[in-house]
């Protein structure tokens, strides 16, 4: 799928910041995104995901560093001289245009020929559903149907890059699903960067591809998404990554035992060759359980602070020893708040960090 | 003060006339709200329940039917003699105003005396910890917090018959909407007030909510609780609506009362009450209970999601796609392999219905 040389590294960020007055709103950043890849930018409200995406639009100017793509330095070059389509969260549309022109408009821009123009915007009408509303005006649809249009828009022309900021935030919980399956999909065998924006670890999993954790102004680690799930740098990479969030204690690793106050737990997996000391753990929610997963699971109590169903899985948030901890499981179990919760923790998965939260060990 | 609310033989439409079924936005519908429940009115955009939402708040005059409070018939009541209280999908607040006076307002504005609302601003603040941020002004708080307050709003009157939210969390990070979400509950099982929530997000509406009322095409397809939405779903669209990813529904041909699909037969917990007598007939089996065999159903495994917690796992059979979920630590045959569906969760449905 991918090219080589320097089509491969079609995109680069070399360390560019950007500064507004005294405040950074990026930290130095270097970044490579290769031909025909899915990105994604994962990070919370102000993490610095917007002032990213609009750097690489061209929509800003870094206040350092420069930008190459497919070998050339672009750095400056505005975004009507670069092939880019954006997205965002609140859609704009033509109010007079009927969904079909305003999908058709950009290639009208371009000069393309009628037939061209009709079948790229009823392939991109079908992937967003919009088939039936190519007749309607915006103002006669949904506000998620008008969403719809405008993303359509964004990814009828063939783009060098498609920048998506948070698009699906403001739609269905369903039709999110739907198109978050569709979207890469729809990218696959195209020869475009994508990059995508979202506050949700759930949708960076489901694009796979690769993703940038950020927070603070900094993409704290960049990689395979799987990767960066399972094997996160550092702490704050591991709570980015993670919804509900994950748990974590100051710990002391004496020998074969994890000690959390009184608490103590064996210490399992990759972690039994770390040496003794003190340490910040981290469990992912679906590491604890209400059943035993293995052998060397450890069994705890808390006391039940809220149970929150999905529509396939239950989440617990429980208190231990002072602490808020979140148990993520399949199925539909109803806990009683103020209860006592037993529930074990699969060992083999816990991470561990060091006082400055790096990631030291264990984890698979 | 709260009170039982029944909604009897509703229908709505918004045309003059209205012939056919697709002219009622509401189709017929009986619902009985107890007092101090927490319900969900639960479905995707245009399934009528914001059309119900603004039937129940005054705010639209159904076209049949009664509202009664208590046995009372409000239908022709105005929305303030009805005394409700809403939250708003975005904050209403009055960004020049502290947090203390936008908590105040609705109860200085119904002339409540000065002490019972310093009385019930304090406790209301004291459950949303906003307490501490009584005496800034609201137009310096995040979303979350400005939302906080809108909840204080609807939650500060002592004296209305009903609570409603209206997707009170979708301007809200999702790091911070269990907080809120836990925090909803919470003040619910505190105040033991009537609560309707109404939402397309179903981890708010199982999570809130002891009875949900699932809704699709202006009708209700299913009320029950979160474990009767998962565990056995009345129709075919629950199955999908309720769940990520939502129940796989296979077409199917029942024959001595045995499901085949794909000319295979499968076990089910339900299709020997198939009365033969026609229809669309669909198997539904969720994600979460189809596993992969030695022997069973033969598929292609095509795509497999890792999504951390498991693996969603695209299977096609006879062109039919197969979800599954798999464990993190369990191995994931390629190419050709077999799959089984739990038979005490396998069910059949006909034209969208589960057959009893």
């Amino acid at each position: 799928m991918h090219g080589f040389g320097t089509r491969a590294m079609a995109f680069e960020l070399r360390s560019i910041t950007k500064r507004v007055g005294a405040e950074v709103h990026v930290h130095e950043t270097s970044l490579v995104l290769e031909e025909g890849s899915f990105n994604t930018l994962l990070g919370p409200t102000l993490a610095g995901k917007t002032s990213l995406m609009q750097l690489m639009a061209g929509i800003a100017r870094p206040t350092s560093g420069e930008i190459w793509f497919r070998g050339e330095n672009v750095t400056g070059v505005p975004v009507q001289k670069r092939n880019v389509s954006m997205v965002y969260q609140q859609f704009i549309n033509y109010p007079n245009f009927s969904v079909y022109e305003n999908i058709a408009s950009p290639l009208r821009v371009a000069g393309l020929a009628k037939p061209e123009i009709d079948r790229r915007v009823r392939e991109v009408a079908e992937l967003l559903r919009l088939t039936p509303m190519l007749k309607r005006r915006p103002n006669e649809l949904s506000g998620g149907q008008q969403q719809r249009t405008a993303i359509a828009r964004a990814l009828v022309k063939d783009s060098d890059m498609v920048l998506l900021d948070e698009p699906l935030a403001n739609l269905d919980y369903k039709l999110r699903e739907e198109l978050r399956d569709e979207l890469p999909r729809f990218f696959a065998g195209r020869n475009c960067i994508v990059v995508y924006a979202t506050t949700e670890p759930t949708e960076a999993l489901l694009f796979g591809g690769n993703t940038a954790t950020l927070h603070a102004g900094r993409i704290t680690q960049f990689g395979r998404t799987a990767d960066i799930y399972r094997h996160p740098a550092d702490l704050v990479s591991a709570r980015v990554f993670s919804d509900p969030p994950i748990n974590t204690a100051e710990v002391e690793k004496r020998g074969d035992e994890v000690l959390i106050g009184e608490l103590r737990l064996p210490v399992g997996g990759a972690a039994r060759g770390i040496p003794d000391g003190t340490y910040i753990i981290g469990i992912r929610p679906h590491h604890i359980t209400p059943s035993k997963p293995n052998a060397e699971a450890a069994a705890i109590e808390g006391t039940v602070v809220i149970a929150e169903l999905s529509g396939s899985e239950s989440a617990v948030h429980f208190d231990l020893n002072g602490q808020t901890w979140v148990s993520q499981s399949p199925g539909i179990h109803p806990f009683e708040v103020g209860s006592i919760a037993r529930l074990y923790v699969d060992m083999n998965h816990t991470l561990f960090f060091d006082l400055d939260d790096r990631r030291v060990e264990g984890g698979e | 003060m709260m009170a039982n609310i029944r909604l009897q033989d509703l229908r709505h439409s918004y045309v003059e006339n209205p012939k056919s079924d697709a002219d009622w936005a509401l189709k017929r519908l009986t619902i009985d709200w107890a007092d101090g429940g927490a319900y969900a009115l639960l479905g995707p955009s245009g399934c009528g329940k914001t059309t119900l939402l603004n039937i129940i708040s005054g705010l639209i005059r159904p076209t049949e039917g009664r509202i009664l409070f208590d046995g009372r018939d409000v239908t022709d009541a105005s929305p303030e003699e009805r005394n409700i209280a809403q939250v708003f999908q975005f904050p209403v607040i009055y960004d020049t105003m502290t947090v203390h006076d936008n908590l105040a307002f609705p109860l200085r504005n119904r002339g409540v005396g000065a002490r019972e609302v310093e009385e019930r601003v304090r406790e209301v603040a004291e459950m949303l910890e906003l307490d501490t941020t009584l005496k800034e002004r609201a137009a310096g708080l995040t979303a979350d917090g400005k939302q906080k307050i809108s909840l204080g709003r609807g939650l500060a009157r002592s004296d209305v018959n009903v609570i409603m939210f209206d997707e009170p969390l979708t301007v809200i990070d999702p790091h911070l909407k269990w907080v809120l979400r836990s925090k909803l509950k919470e003040l619910h099982q505190r105040t033991r007030r009537t609560m309707i929530y109404v939402t397309h997000d179903q981890t708010e509406a199982l999570t809130f909510a002891d009875q949900v009322v699932v809704m699709n095409e202006g009708e209700i397809v299913q009320t029950g609780t979160p474990i009767d939405l998962f565990e056995r779903p009345q129709h075919t669209f629950v199955g999908h609506f309720i769940g990520s990813p939502g129940m796989n529904v296979l077409p199917c041909e029942v024959a001595g009362g045995r499901a085949i699909f794909a000319g295979l037969p499968v076990e089910s917990a339900n299709a020997a009450a198939y009365r033969g007598d026609g229809g669309r007939l669909e198997l539904g089996v969720r994600p979460e209970f189809v596993s992969f065999a030695e022997t069973g159903i033969p598929v292609d495994v095509m795509k497999v999601l890792d999504v951390g917690r498991h693996r969603i796992v695209e299977t096609t059979q006879a062109g039919f796609v197969i979800k599954m979920l798999v464990p993190e630590d369990e191995p994931i045959p390629e190419g050709a392999a077999h799959v089984r569906f739990a038979e005490d969760r396998t069910r059949l449905y006909r034209n969208g219905w589960l057959v009893t």
